[in-house]
């Protein structure tokens, strides 16, 4: 077992940072918490610092204002840290990327290990994009 | 002489889903006074719109809010018509408050839950979201989709609600009637809720008129606005309903009139479907050839108030300016009178209870001198100003 997987063995805890996003990404990703889906059965937690954290969640597209903010909580997680991009405007900055605002989607700031496309997706989806990326 | 604190609440805090700082300059417990920082969800909407097709621009509006995302489509759908004069059809109209209304519970069910979340009282957030669930599905089997439902165009909707839908749609509406029922008991029965959001929080209807607040948050200080009936549109003025109001401005107040709300929303629903059955299936849409050039305005009651949306045309496919003004840009300035004076505890839950939505506020704006007129740059002229320099510095060496 490689210290990766090692890390990411038992619960996972989240933070979300949620960029110029519509709502609909951090709604549906709040909604994983309530009775209907429950992620904190498999030990999921969101935490409120990312220094807490294995997983970043990062939904909307990133503006001008939100970039140099995204770069320091990524340099503030602990590593090894997985980063789900979450939503269209995450994984490409959606109906938004033409803003003039727009300061690139997430994989251009940050590497990013995960994608999970939709707009916004719903919770199965995320669900299954964070099953799928422990697995790999 | 007491210290003066200063806390801050975000941009990116466990409390709030949405990006905004707020600072709370607190003596002791006291919170003294408050300022809030905007701009880290600036996606310019309102010049992005310029570049879209009346059609396209549908799909952008409805993407401001998440939660509210029939609300700006409605408002916007309304200008253009206005500036057509476009009459929809009936069952269109139907169907079209009957988005708006289901969203209006899904919404209010939603801040019920985050409200008892602030509280501390987990137990209401888990109940609220749980039967917001059959609401969103009920979205999904009309529309495709949970959230951003796509229905809204110039001259109708997108898609019909058929007849042979309607029975899961009352059957939904009477789970959601007979939960409600619950919470109502649990937070309008409950001491500690009582004694957590009573005399919380006060606005005052002169605060409201000076601060010129809209929607729940109005009519909790016995302020009665409401667009749906001082200027009517869709299928409202064919449907019975009252407006809600209360008196005393407190947190309980806004809980209450947001709670009752909700049994206004399902009647309108239920009477909605009425007028659906009689009208013929599949007769959604009036053709639109051209949108005339001039200039309209268009009016919705989202569940946090009036959503205005003011568009000009000149005659091409798109809209050659799109103004937009969001419910919670007016609502989150009577922070200014809710916040102050009270614990910081009890400041949360004051600044939760109006509903703030921060996606829908964000509007890029630029300051002028009021004395001398000077034009105050922005953070984007400044970087401009300064690469300028940089440039003019390399190009002498």
């Amino acid at each position: 077992m490689g210290f990766k997987e090692f890390c990411f063995k038992k619960s996972l805890w989240l933070f979300h940072f949620a960029g110029a996003s519509c709502n609909n990404c951090d709604i549906e990703i709040l909604d994983c918490l309530t009775p209907r889906y429950d992620v904190e059965r498999f030990g999921m937690v969101l935490v409120g610092s990312v220094r807490h954290a294995d997983v970043l969640l990062v939904n909307g597209s990133i503006n001008q204002r939100d970039k140099s903010r995204l770069l320091e909580i990524y340099e503030q997680a602990p590593k090894p840290l997985v980063v789900v991009a979450i939503g269209a405007c995450g994984c490409t900055g959606g109906i938004f990327a033409e803003g003039d605002t727009f300061a690139g989607p997430v994989d251009k700031i940050i590497p990013v290990d995960a994608y999970i496309p939709g707009c916004p997706p719903k919770p199965e989806a995320i669900l299954a994009g964070i099953v799928k990326l422990l697995n790999k | 002489m007491v210290k003066k604190t200063l806390i801050p609440i975000g941009p990116y805090h466990p409390l709030q889903e949405e990006p905004e700082l707020f600072k709370l300059y607190c003596e002791g417990e006291i919170v003294k006074d408050i300022k809030w920082e905007t701009g880290y969800n600036h996606r310019g909407i309102e010049k992005l719109s310029e570049k879209k097709t009346y059609d396209q621009s549908f799909f952008l509006v409805e993407r401001i809010c998440g939660i509210c995302s029939t609300s700006h489509p409605f408002a916007f759908a309304n200008a253009v018509e206005e500036i057509g004069n476009i009459e929809i059809t009936n069952r269109a109209k139907y169907i079209r408050s009957i988005i708006g209304e289901l969203e209006r519970v899904h919404s209010h069910l939603l801040w019920v839950g985050l409200a008892g979340h602030f509280l501390g009282y987990n137990t209401v957030f888990m109940w609220a979201w749980k039967y917001r669930e059959p609401v969103l599905d009920l979205f999904e089997m009309i529309s495709g989709n949970r959230n951003s439902y796509a229905m809204f165009k110039v001259g109708g909707v997108r898609r019909d609600i058929e007849n042979n839908k309607i029975p899961q749609i009352l059957k939904v509406l009477d789970l959601v009637k007979k939960k409600t029922d619950m919470l109502v008991g649990a937070v309008m029965d409950d001491p500690v809720i009582h004694a957590r959001t009573k005399g919380v929080g006060i606005l005052t209807k002169q605060d409201i008129i000076d601060y010129a607040a809209v929607g729940p948050t109005a009519r909790a200080s016995g302020v009665d606005i409401d667009v749906r009936r001082d200027d009517p549109y869709a299928a409202y003025p064919l449907v019975n309903w009252k407006v809600i109001t209360a008196e005393k401005g407190d947190v309980f107040a806004k809980a209450e009139v947001r709670l009752l709300e909700m049994y206004e929303s399902i009647s309108i629903i239920e009477q909605c479907i009425e007028g659906l059955k009689k009208e013929k299936e599949g007769d959604i849409n009036v053709k639109v050839k051209e949108i005339p050039e001039g200039w309209g305005t268009g009016h919705a009651e989202a569940p946090r108030g009036e959503v205005f949306h003011y568009v000009l045309s000149d005659g091409s496919n798109s809209p050659a300016r799109h103004k937009i003004r969001a419910p919670s840009y007016t609502n989150i300035a009577t922070f200014k009178k809710s916040c102050i004076g009270q614990t910081i505890s009890d400041a949360t839950i004051s600044l939760a209870a109006v509903d703030p939505c921060y996606c829908c506020t964000e509007r890029m704006a630029v300051a002028y001198d009021s004395k001398t007129g000077d034009r105050i740059l922005n953070g984007n002229e400044l970087i401009a100003l300064s690469a300028k320099k940089t440039q003019n510095i390399k190009n002498q060496f």
